[in-house]
């Protein structure tokens, strides 16, 4: 048996092409909880300017993937590079948007004040906030319509609201990158159009932004490139070269149909 | 009345309101963050710090004895997190299991070695003794500016004042990065915190604050003020700044009552001694609570729950 | 004297007591493992510090109505009745209020122990005069104890025993998995009440030998401490049992040899003994075994990836995983493949491609779930599984 078994589809690409510009490269990267490693040696180069779906089953290692990617959790083995440095020199370039059900709701805060939490690097640990911060933190909820909620408990908002003061949040970090895990996950379709209309201002504008999916239908719609991902990396690439059958088919495996048939229905 | 006051009342009762202030402030923190028990098993460790630090010392002196209690704190912390992280055991139980058998070793300790030469017992530890720190200098109100006079002063209350002024350096300093990290510890780290070592750090203030306290009032004061103020606050409000100023209040509001109705209560009823004023003001903090569980404005969970 | 103690020959009472600690543990710690399953542990905190109150008031009641205060029985029922208030008090907290368990918890033990040692200074200024004792309750004294008091406390321990027994089995159900547990037909609320009821009574009997502060370790430390050695919960709640009873009773014996060793504390530290032995020499789930298990699975990552980057020709840039594979003879010390090294990364990229088209196969769909970077599919394939997957590879083999 020879080596030179590289293959020709998208999967086995160079590894560094195009890793000093990337805002966001991954190489190596294996994370575990316990004994099986939920994401296994993953190589990703998210492309700057474009909205990337990190796409995959169930329990394939979407958020884990982005978590270790961020630092959140500490990944076993790999290396995690944001714009070709290591990522703690970077951290005021990116934004990130949590899962809904990672915080406690019943929190004593109000919307504004978690908004003004996107602001913490620009206020230090005593700054007061200024008017003209207040103006930015106050502009970021209009571009999410919620506004006239500013001074709401959060825990008084609905799910889809909730996750627009969490992007409201990350407009306020005035970052490069925009990470989301699961930003559509039980919202209500107005706030699912009012999201992508905000996400698409910000490719516009130059930025990146990368979310976990997990709504097949929409991919093509939504996003211009895909990360196809089940443990290990299965596809890497645009839409229409990642976004395949034959690739969905190695990504789903046998639940490729009923993810479909949940999209239709 | 304002000679017998200064010298009787006073101290203790201020002693009273710094340590219930200085227990309660981190206690909003650890409520939030689900540690609220950190907060007892803290306060049932800190009896075999301090006999350690008379075995080891030989002697009752107050800083080797806050020292060992400290060290005692910090190391029921460490042991938690690594039962709880490596024997992957849920923290409660964690904790538990450390601090009652911290307590045990502190007791048999205790039992083991010659104390009966010193005041040092189980229900010294367990509920202080607060009656007992009175001020002999102060002869009135003039005695306040008299610095001879102050020299007198029971060195619990300047410790608790430092101890107090030390906490709330904290919180204030701090405050920014404890909210976020307490609210959202994934987003705190996308921004760089150090989210361990803020969490840690409250720990070790809010031991401080228990070790300090305990020595003038004992442990039981320590669990109810560092829990049933920020509880009751919680009622109150639904924003983190309210809440620690109601909490501040119902510290105090404890503190006063609790201490005036231990003293004078059995009085007004005919009876000839006080009552222990740590229990009693424990007492009220508890009464407090019930009187915002019922009908505090914001007593109910908000919104549905997540996810 | 150990050995006497321990044989049960130092007397009746020592006897009593030492058999009542036993009967006791082992109750305490079966019972505790439903709690800690239910990650209820320190509801037992609560209940334990609530009785204060409740053995005050009976006291001054007894004294009050022309009894003696000190009535074993009257004061334990007190106790009963303050703690089952307390636990009361506690789940209203936690479902009525936006406050969680544990901050219900702690309020309640705080404030039921401050209102409890209110009671024992008005006790001590009571004119009744005698020394009540009271202070013995808080952690446990054996010493000079009445016969009637052993009797009580060795029945208390048989009589709990006996019920942990009888409800061992929907109790198991309602820990694990309350809802399944309610279509079977087991009344949910109910056995959580039993399963309360018992801590309670636990915490009851067990006043007079370890004391309020200390009880909740027997409920707690044995089942934590069992939870090491097994996965199965009929046979944790046994060892927490063995645990608790071996406990009671050493601890108990221990104490009978010297006046100065606490019954209370002295049976927690047997427990705790158990419980570090537990928590480092388990196999599965103890210290060592974990740690040893976690650097042979970093290590088998670490190389696994390094094969792969090896079989694809790309430059491995880990220290760890250059280290591992330098060790383990695939590299050479410049980081060049050796022949071992060459044979097994083509291996495992030949594994890897074959599961990448099982994966992709619904046929596979059981195996596929398998997945998780590591494990050789001939483990799970027969032979002829893994022809045919070959057979699909070829065209793609030979380029």
């Amino acid at each position: 048996m020879n080596l030179t078994l590289a293959a020709k589809d998208g999967r086995n690409q160079p590894r560094d092409e195009g890793r000093a510009e990337s805002p966001l490269a991954v190489r190596g990267l294996t994370v575990s909880y316990g004994e099986k490693p939920a994401v296994f040696s993953v190589d990703a180069t998210f492309r700057a300017g474009a909205m990337t779906a990190i796409v995959g089953p169930n329990g394939a290692g979407k958020s884990t993937l982005l978590k270790a990617a961020l630092g959140i959790v500490r990944p076993l083995s790999g290396k995690v590079t944001c714009y070709g440095k290591p990522l703690a020199k970077q951290r005021g370039r990116i934004a990130y948007v949590p899962q809904r059900a990672s915080v406690d709701w019943d929190f004593p805060t109000r919307v504004i004040d978690v908004v003004l939490m996107g602001l913490y690097r620009q206020l230090g640990l005593l700054g007061r906030v200024r008017a003209g911060q207040m103006e930015t933190a106050l502009a970021c909820l209009d571009r999410v319509g919620m506004r006239e909620f500013a001074d709401r408990q959060i825990g008084q908002l609905s799910g889809g609201q909730q996750q627009r003061v969490f992007l409201a949040r990350a407009l306020a970090q005035g970052a490069e990158l925009y990470l989301l895990d699961e930003p559509f996950a039980g919202v209500d379709a107005a706030t699912e159009k009012a999201i992508i209309a905000v996400l698409k201002e910000l490719k516009a504008q130059g930025k990146t932004v990368v979310a976990v999916h997990h709504d097949l239908s929409t991919v093509p719609e939504y996003f211009d490139r895909v990360f196809l991902i089940n443990t290990t990396r299965v596809a890497e690439g645009t839409v229409e070269e990642a976004f395949t059958e034959a690739h969905l088919h190695e990504a789903y495996g046998g639940r490729l149909a009923t993810a479909q048939m949940s999209v239709a229905g | 009345m304002g000679l017998e006051f200064v010298s009787l009342s006073l101290p203790p009762l201020l002693i009273g309101i710094f340590a219930a202030i200085a227990c309660a402030l981190p206690g909003n923190f650890l409520l939030l963050r689900r540690q609220a028990l950190i907060g007892d098993a803290i306060s049932h460790v800190v009896l075999p710090g301090i006999v350690l630090a008379f075995l080891v010392t030989g002697a009752v002196s107050a800083w080797p004895m806050l020292l060992g209690a400290g060290a005692a704190a910090l190391v029921t912390v460490l042991l938690i997190e690594i039962i709880r992280r490596v024997g992957r055991i849920e923290p409660g139980a964690a904790m538990g299991v450390v601090f009652t058998a911290m307590f045990a070793g502190g007791v048999l300790l205790l039992e083991q070695s010659d104390t009966s030469s010193v005041h040092l017992d189980v229900q010294h530890a367990l509920y202080g003794n607060l009656e007992s720190l009175i001020w002999l200098d102060g002869l009135g109100w003039a005695s306040l500016l008299d610095w001879e006079a102050l020299k007198g002063i029971p060195p619990e209350l300047p410790r608790m004042f430092f101890t107090l002024v030390f906490v709330c350096g904290f919180i204030f300093l701090l405050w920014r990065p404890l909210k976020l990290s307490t609210f959202d510890e994934g987003f705190a780290r996308t921004l760089g915190l150090p989210t361990g070592l803020i969490g840690l750090s409250l720990v070790v203030v809010a031991a401080t604050a228990a070790v300090a306290a305990f020595d003038a009032v004992g442990s039981i004061i320590v669990i109810a003020m560092f829990i049933c103020p920020p509880a009751a606050a919680r009622m109150m409000t639904n924003r983190l700044e309210r809440q620690i100023g109601w909490s501040v209040g119902f510290a105090t509001l404890s503190a006063v009552l609790g201490y005036v109705l231990a003293g004078y209560g059995p009085l007004w009823l005919g009876g000839q001694n006080a009552v222990s004023a740590a229990g009693m003001i424990a007492t009220v903090s508890g009464v407090i609570l019930g009187v915002a569980a019922l009908a505090g404005p914001c007593r109910h969970r908000a919104g549905a729950p997540a996810g | 004297m150990l050995l006497e103690a321990l044989t049960l020959q130092l007397g009746y009472n020592a006897t009593l007591v030492t058999i009542g600690a036993t009967l006791l543990g082992i109750a305490a710690g079966a019972t505790g493992t439903f709690l800690y399953v239910g990650k209820r542990a320190l509801v037992s905190d609560a209940i334990s510090h609530a009785t204060l109150p409740g053995v005050g008031l009976a006291f001054i009641a007894m004294v009050l109505l022309g009894g003696d205060g000190r009535f074993l029985p009257g004061l334990l029922l007190g106790s009963a009745v303050s703690a089952a208030i307390g636990l009361l008090c506690v789940s209203w907290l936690s479902t009525r209020t936006r406050l969680a368990e544990d901050a219900a918890i702690g309020a309640v033990l705080s404030v039921f122990f401050g209102l409890g040692i209110v009671l024992l200074t008005v006790i001590q200024t009571m004119s009744s005069g005698r020394q009540a004792g009271l202070e013995t309750f808080l952690l446990g004294s054996t010493a000079g104890m009445l016969w009637n008091d052993a009797v009580i406390i060795a029945a208390g321990g048989a009589l709990v025993l006996a019920l942990v027994v009888l409800l061992r089995r929907p109790m198991t159900l309602v820990a694990f998995d309350a809802e399944f547990a309610a279509s079977t037909g087991v009344d949910v609320r109910r056995t959580d009440l039993a399963m309360m009821g018992l801590a309670l009574a636990i915490t009851v009997v067990g006043l007079k030998i370890v004391g309020l502060i200390l009880i909740v370790a027997l409920l707690i430390i044995p089942a934590v401490a069992a939870r090491f050695w097994s996965d199965r919960m009929g046979r944790v709640v046994g060892i927490a049992g063995a645990i608790g009873g071996a406990s009671g009773w050493i601890g108990a014996a221990l104490s009978a040899t010297a006046p100065d060793l606490p019954t209370g504390p002295i049976i927690v530290i047997v427990a705790a003994s158990f419980f570090a032995v537990s928590l480092l020499c388990a196999p599965g789930r103890g210290v060592l075994a974990a740690v040893l298990r976690h650097r042979r699975f970093r290590a088998r990552v670490h190389v696994r990836q390094g094969l792969l980057a090896l079989a694809q020709e790309q430059p491995i840039y880990e220290g760890l995983t250059l280290r591992l594979m330098r060790r383990a003879g695939l590299i050479r010390a410049d980081g060049v493949a050796t022949e071992a090294g060459r044979a097994k990364a083509a291996r495992a990229l030949l594994d890897e491609r074959r599961w990448q088209l099982l994966r992709a196969d619904p046929r596979h769909e059981a195996a596929a779930a398998r997945y998780d970077g590591l494990t050789p599919l001939e483990t799970l394939l027969t032979a002829d599984q893994i022809a045919e997957l070959d057979r699909a590879l070829k065209p793609e083999v030979a380029t």
